[in-house]
């Protein structure tokens, strides 16, 4: 019975044309990434949620579901139920458009973070400088939601906003060119296999202020406490969301969280190896946790992950002032700083890498 | 020299880290949550909630209309109509409390020479209507007889202090 289902299901596969073959096995791909990516980013908003409220000696969401597990879930429902309001005079068109190009971005950056050996949708040369330029489009999707929204707490915000990432963006990009110096390589592949041979060979040791720079430009690229002047409440509402309600207001949420997870994706294995074991080379090579698994890609980008979580907790928000201020006068200094330190290690050949 | 400890005070992130130690500790620390329709706080026998108005032990309602009360209430909530009974005594006809107004300050009660008018521990009610907010004499009385051994004991905790 089975036999002939799948007898039949291969024969209707094989009447697909070749090129639609490969269509449809690449779309495949994308949703095995993007179906656990949407989870993880519901249930991130969860753990947040709950992480807040621990630290605030709370217990956070516990009422939906088994101790609130269902909770990312409801607020899902109630929000695809919300009738999506366009103020009326915005600029429809910019105004529907302006979510669509900020999540899309936060997705799209998947297609060259590799999970595991081998395992990466598209194995580019230049993965390191796709993710560059496509977290550097985000920005757009929240300036032209301040525009089309035709309100003044929108475009203050998105101004804010626009100001602040291309001030990070470059200490961010100095923190990269770090990690390119060593590897050699913009692929990402390459990137991690040139942190082999467990924790000591990770790039966080050599780098150690490029990580602490690409971290902290990271937390304030995605707008997260204590980096959220774009949405500070107490002076602009809500920042350039004001206007937006129900879905398309919650798309703006999504891409939040999948750049925090994309972030926390990155450093992982720009810094920290990626899906190498950290107990390589100091246990059997047989050994159960020596060997490279997707688990320890995912165990070091949630401990990125609660970072966020952790810091938004913890650090009251900075004055605006003050962050441009610690973008352009510290943190650009420390990486170029950092990078003639490096070219002089890599040309004396001191160090873990020898180019 | 303090320059020099500002610099590695700062790039070191020391107040920072500091901060993180502290949301750190309480991440483990117990939690003080009450869930409420579950459990509940301990309520004071001072607790001023929904209004109730008292009779005496023979039924006679304690009320004589000396709109001490209506004369105190500072957001005139208050609303009462007397006449003489039959029996030559002041009894109100109409005593009318305004819950949208009521501040729930407890002046009435501090004000009632007679103990009439009394706030109990009642906190969780609503209105389904327009016009449910006002609670007329009979909404007062009823509540007062159904929880008067209730009221009685909360005076009597209370009588010591007074």
């Amino acid at each position: 019975m089975i036999d002939s289902f799948l007898a039949i299901g291969l024969d209707v596969w094989d009447w697909f044309p070749a090129d639609m073959q490969t269509l449809l096995f690449i779309i495949g791909k994308i949703l095995l990434i993007l179906l656990p990516l949407l989870l993880c980013v519901a249930y991130i908003t969860f753990a947040e949620r709950k992480v807040i409220g621990y630290m605030q000696s709370r217990i956070g969401p516990n009422r939906v579901g088994f101790r609130g597990w269902l909770q990312p879930i409801a607020d899902a429902l109630k929000l695809m139920f919300k009738e999506v309001i366009i103020p009326t005079k915005s600029d429809k068109y910019l105004f529907l458009i302006a979510p669509v190009l900020s999540i899309m971005p936060a997705l799209a950056a998947w297609a060259v973070i590799p999970f595991d050996r081998g395992v990466v949708l598209t194995d580019v040369n230049a993965g390191l400088l796709y993710v560059l330029a496509l977290t550097s489009i985000g920005v757009y999707g929240v300036i032209i939601a301040g525009w089309a929204s035709n309100s003044k707490y929108a475009i203050i915000s998105s101004l804010r906003v626009g100001a602040q990432i291309v001030a990070y963006e470059i200490a961010m990009g100095f923190a990269l060119v770090g990690v390119l110096m060593a590897s050699g390589s913009l692929n990402m592949s390459v990137i991690v296999e040139g942190q082999a041979g467990g924790i000591g060979s990770w790039y966080i040791w050599p780098l150690f202020p490029m990580f602490f720079v690409y971290f902290i430009s990271g937390v304030a690229e995605t707008n997260r406490a204590p980096f959220d002047v774009a949405e500070g409440e107490s002076e602009i509402v809500a920042g350039f969301h004001v206007e937006y309600s129900g879905m398309a207001f919650a798309i703006f949420f999504l891409a939040e969280y999948a750049n925090i997870i994309l972030i926390s994706a990155l450093t992982a294995l720009l810094f920290l190896g990626g899906w190498l074991s950290p107990f390589e080379g100091l246990l059997a090579a047989d050994h159960w946790l020596a060997g490279t698994s997707f688990f320890w890609f995912f165990a070091k980008a949630c401990i990125f992950a609660f970072c966020f979580l952790w810091f938004r907790a913890t650090f009251p928000r900075y004055r605006y002032d003050q962050i441009m201020r610690l973008g352009w006068k510290v943190f650009i200094p420390v990486t170029i700083v950092w990078l003639v330190v490096e070219a002089v290690m890599v040309v004396a050949e001191v160090g873990p890498w020898a180019v | 020299m303090n320059a020099i400890k500002y610099f590695i005070k700062s790039f070191s992130f020391w107040e920072l880290l500091k901060g993180l130690g502290v949301t750190g500790k309480y991440f483990f620390a117990k939690k003080i949550t009450v869930q409420y329709p579950e459990e509940k706080t301990p309520m004071s026998p001072r607790f001023r909630g929904l209004h109730a108005l008292r009779r005496y032990a023979n039924g006679e309602e304690r009320c004589i209309a000396c709109k001490l009360c209506e004369a105190v209430c500072p957001a005139l909530a208050i609303t009462i109509d007397s006449e003489e009974r039959e029996d030559g005594t002041r009894r109100t006809t109409r005593y009318d409390i305004d819950l949208f107004k009521c501040i729930y300050c407890g002046f009435c009660e501090e004000a009632c020479p007679v103990d009439a008018i009394v706030e109990t521990h009642i906190f969780e009610y609503h209105f389904e209507e327009h016009g449910q907010q006002i609670m007329t004499k009979e909404k007062l009385l009823e509540i007062g007889d159904k929880y008067e051994a209730e009221i009685a004991a909360n005076k009597q905790a209370d009588a010591v202090y007074r």
